[in-house]
């Protein structure tokens, strides 16, 4: 019992720290083997004084914390953002307990974007129905789940701000969450993801007739848009001055990705940088604007279900390993094709689905 | 008639006039003579001493006297006559901006501000029944606007340039059209089913409810400050004439009973008459000035005070619907970070603070309404209000359980939607405002009317009554003759 306790704070510290050392990441290269073996020792002496040192850990910004967070890190090697997406349990197609209370209930509740176009949105002049990629896999899921019994009305889609995704998640107030939604280590700490369906990675949007070529020097002295919080918001303040021009104009962030559309029509921003799947949702709404170069990060997303749900992330693996490779007119390439192939292409990384590999 | 003009030219002391007129008088008196020709021995003076000494002389004689007592009541009757007449008019004229300038300008700034946020409402409402976008909803989309633009040019007109006013409604007139184009991109992307029209909308509403409203709001308060000042010029008691008045009948009255002591006669007509007018027109001051007041502060009490209210009440209905229409078009692509960490969708945050905004002007507009006219309009839009925000609730269940055609419909839809609640509220709030104009115009009115002719009244009288009191001494001096 009193382990339990320290694992837990020990986790919960090591959440903390990562956090902090991404920041500093640039320390992490003076650090010898001589430095590494002291670094080790002080991790260890350090966690053994966690449970007396709670306060003062929780501060947290001492180096010898960093350096402790950085030797452990390394030593459990728990996560890495790029085996991320590997670390969904392998399939399998028993009914635990939240299957069994979602069959019980009658309906899924699913979290869902309704304003990314072509991903899950809310098409006024059709059926007033939901509709898009991330839409199809949620019914290829309920479909399975409830066998003979489905019909569309067994799947309740409720529309999740995207900083809602997590709460929403850990509150149970959706079984799941299928919105464009990136499998991250931080994410990991807080719900459980299925394997990944899609792969992608940031991109930038800009007009067909833009001089700007891609993430790099073309960015010069340009105006470029991106959402609050988001990854590319991030990256693009991370990398001013190395990767692309001290002279990019990173405008004031917008509360949503589609808001960088608004701007660019409007003149008000010369590019956009998003995720490639978000960018071409933009894309397909303006004939004038276009995915420039390639991704410069690899992204996966996944489902995200609570971490209590492993049945329920198991059978959504099988799901998807069935999803991934059908061919009929309610797979994985029927759904691309209907929803992105026009704006994202057959060349695309996107254009085929990611392989999986389970813990 | 040349007597008593003489000896009313003759106090004020200038030895010019003064010169021709004294010394026919004198050597007519004849008593007065032997004392006057010592005076008059130094052989070289100025004509200003020589004016002061024959003053001096004159004091001294009994028509002397009466001269400078018809001359200086005369004079005190004519300055209360103008002093009431200034007073009376620049409070009159205070008064008739009250009723044809600043308020109608004021109710101006609050069309303004409501039409506004009306257009807001409407386009959101618009927007979320896409193509079945109801013509009505349209149409007074578009009579919003025109009535906006329309009421700006009539605003800057009554405007000094420069001033704060001023400044808004040029910004007003460049945000208009900049809010427009948001508002037609936002319907042209939905039209075609991209849900970048959405955002659209979003950045229309913002336009409008972070830059437009708050300028239309300042504008409003600039005008209704105008409106206070023009209150505040009307209704204080014109102290200055009344203490005028008060002393001409004190005056009039010290030189009647002079008068009775030295003559022993009761009456003098002409001295009674001025006493008479000035009394009248005092009289009528006072009072015609008191119920002008009580007209004026029942205008603003139970006209200004609830006019205001009901026209915030309006725009918290207006902004509580706006944002009922904007939580089901955003679909949570907005959130709010509360203090406490929570986050809330934005627009479900926004319609609780106006409806609660709404509830509050409500209860306030029923304590201020005076009559049952008044608070019937408010109080079914009282009732309307609380099934609105039942239905909202209801609406707020199917959103949250991801029914959204049937929350949609229950915010736009025919059968018991909010949107019939909205427009109740709305429809009974106007009948209010109706009523609450009526009642500032009548009281406001009633005020005016009190004061018609008082400015001429005063004038005149005062007049007639400087003259009664010139002709009773000129009596009482024709017995010296």
């Amino acid at each position: 019992m009193k382990g339990g306790v320290t694992m837990r704070a020990r986790s919960d510290f090591f959440r903390r720290l990562s956090a902090v050392r991404r920041v500093r990441a640039g320390l992490r290269g003076w650090g010898g083997v001589g430095a590494m073996a002291v670094v080790c020792v002080l991790a260890v002496a350090f966690v053994l004084l966690l449970p007396l040192t709670q306060s003062r850990g929780e501060a947290g910004a001492d180096l010898g914390g960093q350096r402790t967070a950085q030797g452990v890190q390394a030593k459990a090697a728990k996560c890495d953002e790029s085996t991320v997406q590997d670390q969904s349990p392998p399939p399998a197609d028993a009914d635990g307990t939240t299957i069994n209370a979602i069959k019980e209930r009658g309906y899924l509740n699913v979290g869902v974007d309704q304003n990314s176009y072509r991903w899950g949105y809310l098409n006024p002049n059709s059926s007033g129905e939901l509709e898009g990629f991330d839409i199809d896999l949620v019914h290829a899921i309920a479909k399975n789940i409830f066998g003979s019994s489905y019909s569309p009305s067994k799947v309740r889609l409720l529309a999740i701000p995207t900083d809602q995704r997590i709460p929403a998640v850990q509150k149970k107030r959706v079984d799941m969450v299928v919105r464009t939604m990136t499998i991250t280590c931080t994410r990991l700490d807080d719900v459980a993801f299925s394997a990944p369906y899609f792969v992608t990675g940031q991109q930038v949007l800009a007009p067909k007739v833009s001089t700007i070529k891609g993430y790099n020097d073309t960015l010069a002295h340009k105006r470029v848009c991106s959402a609050a919080t988001s990854t590319a918001n991030t990256r693009l303040h991370a990398d001013k001055g190395h990767k692309i021009p001290a002279s990019v104009d990173i405008l004031k962030a917008v509360p949503n990705q589609l808001d960088c559309l608004v701007e660019l029509q409007l003149g008000q921003a010369d590019a956009v940088v998003t995720d490639g799947a978000l960018a071409a949702s933009q894309a397909a709404q303006d004939p004038t604007v276009e995915l420039k170069g390639t991704p410069f990060t690899t992204e996966y997303y996944g489902v995200a279900m609570n971490k209590d749900a492993t049945d329920l992330v198991q059978r959504v693996n099988r799901i998807l390993e069935t999803y991934r490779t059908s061919t009929g007119p309610e797979g994985w390439h029927a759904s691309y094709t209907k929803w992105l192939l026009p704006t994202l292409g057959k060349d695309s990384p996107s254009a085929n689905p990611p392989t999986p590999h389970y813990k | 008639m040349t007597e008593p003009q003489q000896s009313s030219a003759a106090p004020p002391g200038t030895a010019v006039p003064t010169m021709p007129a004294l010394p026919p008088q004198s050597g007519r008196s004849g008593a007065p003579a032997p004392r006057r020709t010592p005076a008059a021995t130094p052989a070289r003076r100025t004509a200003l001493a020589e004016g002061v000494d024959q003053l001096r002389a004159a004091a001294t004689t009994e028509p002397g006297r009466l001269r400078a007592i018809g001359a200086l009541l005369a004079l005190l009757v004519v300055a209360f006559g103008a002093v009431a007449a200034w007073q009376t008019d620049s409070r009159a004229t205070a008064a008739d901006d009250v009723l044809h300038h600043s308020q109608p300008l004021s109710s101006d700034a609050a069309a303004i501000y409501r039409s506004l946020a009306d257009a807001d409402t409407m386009a959101a409402s618009g927007y979320l029944a896409g193509l079945q976008e109801p013509p009505a909803t349209r149409e007074q989309y578009e009579l919003d606007i025109k009535t906006a633009a329309s009421k700006l040019v009539t605003a800057a007109a009554n405007t000094d340039p420069g001033s704060s006013s001023a400044g808004i409604i040029t910004d007003l007139n460049q945000l208009l059209p900049q809010y427009k184009g948001l508002v037609e991109s936002a319907r042209a992307n939905n039209r075609q089913g991209f849900p970048v029209g959405g955002a659209y909308l979003r950045a229309a509403n913002d336009t409008m409810q972070n830059q437009m409203l708050p300028k239309a709001q300042k504008l409003y308060k600039n005008e209704n400050a105008r409106l206070n000042d023009d209150y505040g010029n009307a209704t204080p008691y014109p102290w200055f004439a009344i203490a005028l008045g008060l002393l001409a009948l004190g005056g009039l009255a010290w030189a009647q009973r002079r008068n009775y002591q030295r003559t022993n006669r009761v009456l003098n007509s002409g001295l009674v008459a001025a006493s008479a007018t000035t009394a009248v027109v005092l009289l009528w001051m006072v009072v015609g000035h008191t119920i002008a007041r009580a007209g004026l502060n029942d205008s603003f009490d139970h006209g200004v005070k609830s006019l205001n209210v009901l026209h915030d009440a309006q725009i918290a209905s207006l902004k509580a619907r706006s944002d009922e229409n904007l939580i089901l078009v955003s679909r949570g692509a907005e959130t709010k970070t509360l203090a406490n960490k929570e986050v809330v969708d934005a627009y479900d945050w926004g319609y609780d603070q106006e409806i609660a905004a709404l509830g509050r002007g409500l209860k306030l507009a029923d304590s201020l309404a005076d009559d049952s006219a008044g608070r019937k309009p408010v109080a079914v839009a009282n009732s309307s209000m609380q099934v609105w925000k039942s239905r909202h609730d209801t609406v707020s269940d199917a959103n949250n359980a991801g029914d959204y055609q049937k929350a949609r419909s229950g915010v736009i839809g025919d059968n018991k939607s909010t949107g019939e609640c909205f427009t109740s509220v709305d429809e009974s709030l106007n009948l209010a405002l109706t009523h609450e104009t009526e009642e500032f115009r009548q009281s406001a009115g009633d005020g005016l009317d009190a004061m018609t002719g008082l400015t001429a009244g005063a004038a005149v009288l005062a007049l007639l009554g400087a003259a009664g009191a010139v002709l009773g001494i000129g009596r009482r001096l024709s017995e010296y003759r």
